[in-house]
């Protein structure tokens, strides 16, 4: 039990980041006490070390994935940067098959930014760590004048294990493996575009960002060792992305069916009003997987079984095509190609 | 960029603006070019503003027309 | 979505195609141009070109307004927004148009900014600027979603001069209108439209006699599939004229895939039975008269310019609006004393040819290898609803034979 500093408690209700927070003095510390390493709280921040000792199991490899978050706004329908960079990278960990374990966190906070904002995101991020069963392990803050951040930065880094014979990735696509989706897609998007009060709409779509590592167990429970080839969170660049991304890394080609594209009728209407195409549009819980065929049923109905996949579906199969072209078989009979996104048709929304 | 839409008229507020809606998603636009139109009327939408109404009969006409049977003349 | 589901069905789709391929005549060939860009978006995102016989071919015609926009009018954007110190409002569309290399906009007399901070002027470079790059290096550029946007930041920044990049045929130019007569009503001091509406009848007649035309052989366009909105606008009669004096038959068509498709099969009729009408498929919105209240508020803003720049067409006379005399303080070429500059597309561009239906994508030398969506050259790869641009996303691929599942 430590002994009061004689300092006065930070004003979380009327209190604002200054440059003093980043200079690596009192106030730095402070901030770190009072409100990060109380929000995170766990054996390692506890030591007050730079950085964190970690285990690692026998028979395991680990598995690194890093994320940075930009996004505005800070608050958005479903979620907020917080737990949206506590599931991304936690996502990002998953999608190689692996356990989620440890996150680091580094803060890049812009002058002015009020404290009660920040206290709202790092207890989101607390709360998003525990509900993946995470640990937030090491960190960093730093402070840049007005005008020069959004608010706040966040790059959260994520560590995991996987065990030492699965081979899960982008380049393991093959001819005759079926696509298949967890869910609804282009509700993060549509979530953080009607924000924007340019946009002027009202919608009931929120953001779907969620942890995918226990749905990835469940899949990979359900089904033989490596007949998962790839799993990927189709995230910013949408479903097309990332489907054009695997086609690519694998050398191979894939044939869609539009129909069996789950899309809540909201969203189709909201990219319709924008002129956006769903496909293109981000999410934030939703992974692809890649199944060799004859595990594609069992696939499936473990992704269903589980809450976060309820909506899952078959999309599409994976053929041989020397051009790595993604096409579509369309609604209306007609086929088209899924291309590349050409450019960036939104400001940032992750 | 021609990008316009069919919604349905919601509510009509001050200064010739209304709230249509579309799929469940709602917006406001301008009825300043349709001045016309009444909550229940479908008016198309392009850049935040009505440009016209949509004729319901004349849909139903359309669509009839589409799915009309015998051979081409 | 009610008028929008029910006019996507696939069944009514194939019944359709269906129909289109009893109604074509054997040994005849069709070709057919849908003007708008909105309709050449919907053949390609649905894959249309799969259920028409081969017999039928669409030619993708100029009408995307980004895609006929003149590189000397982006010119003259950038150089409000870099050298002028004004806050330009555009929309999207137009942000990523490559144009000149340095804002190649002329100087006023004295060179001095309007009532607003100036940024650094670019250092000379051979890298086409954009809307997009002129913002990286310091320019107000804003994007909007509606000209009633840009008269909201023009009453929230009084200080600054504000100026709307107007671009977009006749469905877009009552909106305009409507902004620069609430303009004069506020009386607001620091607003101004860029002002680079164009007409649709105009560019169709330019098409069909043009001295290219001579150049490039007879144009193979046996019809039309008329816009959609804007014909909301302006009403089926303009198009009569076209009928008339070219024989070519028009048929109005709405934005859906059914809609073009109907639209398809109605010109294939036209042809066999060597009429030239025209015929309003999209009867649900459009009359013969169109929207009159938007037809007035735009006379009593624009008036005709007596010849205008278009992208890949050259110089077409009464093709486009300037904003009248009553209205000039909102005019954006006079407030700030701008010349027009037009600078020409690479002399491999065929864009010319591609828009008049005499050349393919696939023609042009420079189309996927120095021409492509992140990369465009010419007015027909500048949009996604242009005709190169629209093949390189969607069609592409039936270009190269592919193993199908």
């Amino acid at each position: 039990m430590t002994k009061p500093d004689y300092i006065r408690p930070l004003d979380f209700r009327q209190g604002r980041i200054d440059m003093n927070h980043g200079a690596g003095g009192r106030a730095g510390a402070q901030l770190i006490d009072e409100l990060f390493a109380r929000a995170f709280d766990n054996e390692w921040l506890r030591q007050g070390d730079d950085g964190a000792l970690l285990d690692v199991p026998a028979d395991h490899r680990l598995v690194m994935a890093t994320d940075a978050h930009v996004i505005s706004p800070l608050f958005f329908p479903g979620g907020d940067i917080g737990c949206l960079a506590v599931h991304g990278t936690v996502n990002d960990v998953a999608m190689l098959g692996a356990r989620p374990l440890y996150l680091a966190a580094s803060f890049i906070l812009e002058e002015g930014l009020a404290l009660a904002d920040l206290k709202r995101i790092v207890e989101s991020m607390a709360a998003a760590a525990r509900d993946a069963g995470v640990a937030v392990v090491t960190g960093d803050t730093k402070v840049v004048e007005q005008g020069k951040g959004d608010g706040v930065f966040i790059t959260t880094t994520g560590v995991g294990v996987v065990p030492r014979r699965r081979r899960i990735g982008g380049a393991q696509a093959r001819p005759g493996d079926v696509v298949l989706l967890s869910g609804t897609i282009g509700e993060h998007g549509v979530a953080v575009l009607s924000q924007r009060e340019s946009l002027e709409f009202e919608t009931a779509i929120v953001s779907d960002t969620a942890a995918l590592h226990s749905l990835v167990a469940a899949l990979l429970a359900a089904v033989p060792d490596g007949a998962v080839h790839t799993l990927r969170d189709p995230t910013r660049g949408g479903l097309a992305t990332t489907l054009n991304e695997i086609a690519r890394q694998s050398g191979v080609g894939m044939l869609l069916d539009e129909a069996a594209i789950p899309l809540q009728p909201q969203v189709e209407a909201a990219c319709e009003l924008l002129g956006l195409d769903p496909l293109y549009i981000a999410n934030e819980g939703k992974l692809v997987a890649v199944v060799a065929s004859e595990a594609a049923e069992a696939a499936l109905a473990a992704l269903r079984g589980h809450p976060l996949g309820a909506a899952a579906a078959r999309i599409g199969v994976v053929h041989d095509d020397p051009h790595r072209f993604v096409q579509m078989a369309t609604r209306l009979g007609g086929q088209r190609v899924v291309d590349w996104l050409s450019g960036e048709p939104l400001p940032r929304i992750c | 960029m021609c990008l316009a839409l069919p919604a349905r008229v919601v509510q009509r507020l001050d200064g010739e603006q209304a709230v249509v809606e579309l799929g469940g998603v709602k917006k406001t636009v301008s009825l300043a070019l349709v001045p016309e139109a009444r909550p229940g009327d479908y008016v198309i939408v392009h850049v935040g503003h009505a440009i016209g109404l949509v004729d319901p009969q004349e849909a139903e006409r359309t669509l009839a027309l589409f799915a009309e049977m015998g051979a081409a003349r | 979505m009610k008028y929008v589901d029910e006019f996507r069905d696939g069944d009514l789709a194939r019944h359709i195609a269906a129909r289109i391929a009893t109604a074509v005549q054997p040994d005849r060939r069709y070709s057919f141009m849908e003007f708008c860009g909105g309709h050449t978006h919907a053949i390609a995102r649905y894959g249309i070109a799969e259920l028409l016989p081969e017999a039928v071919r669409m030619i993708h015609g100029p009408g995307c307004p980004v895609c006929v926009l003149p590189i000397g009018r982006i010119d003259q954007a950038i150089h409000l927004a870099l050298e002028r110190g004004a806050i330009v409002c555009t929309y999207g569309d137009t942000m990523r148009v490559p144009a000149s290399p340095v804002a190649a906009g002329p100087s006023p007399g004295d060179g001095v900014p309007l009532g607003g901070r100036a940024a650094k002027p670019p250092r000379g470079s051979s890298d086409p600027l954009s809307l997009m790059k002129a913002k990286a290096r310091g320019a107000d550029i804003r994007m909007v979603y509606s000209a009633a946007d840009a008269l909201k930041v023009a009453r929230e920044n009084p200080q600054r001069e504000v100026v709307f990049f107007a671009i977009g045929f006749e469905t877009t130019t009552p909106p305009t209108a409507l902004v620069i007569r609430q303009a004069a009503a506020e009386q607001l001091s620091n607003f101004s439209v860029l002002c680079c509406h164009v007409l649709t009848p105009s560019a169709i007649t330019h098409i069909l006699e043009s001295a290219e035309v001579r150049h490039y052989g007879t144009v193979p366009i046996d019809g039309f599939i008329g816009p959609a909105h804007v014909s909301i606008v302006i009403g089926s009669a303009p198009y009569e004229h076209f009928a008339d004096e070219y024989r070519k038959p028009v048929v109005i068509a709405g934005f859906e895939p059914l809609d073009v498709m109907q639209a398809i099969l109605m010109l294939v009729r036209q042809v066999n039975e060597g009429r030239a009408e025209v015929e309003n498929e999209f009867t649900r919105a459009v009359t013969r008269d169109g929207n009159a209240a938007a037809q007035a508020v735009v006379s009593q803003v624009f008036e005709l310019r007596e010849r205008f720049e278009w992208r890949g067409l050259g110089e077409v006379p009464y093709s486009a609006l300037k904003i009248r005399g009553d209205f000039a303080a909102y005019d954006a070429e006079r407030r700030f004393g701008l010349d027009y500059r037009g600078v020409p597309d690479h002399k491999q561009c065929e864009c010319g040819a591609i828009l008049r239906g005499v050349k393919r994508p696939t023609d042009c030398k420079l189309f996927g290898t120095v021409c492509t969506p992140d990369n465009p050259m010419g007015s027909c790869m500048v949009s996604s609803e242009g005709a190169c641009a629209a093949h390189y996303s969607y069609g592409r691929f039936r270009d190269i034979p592919v193993v199908a599942a």
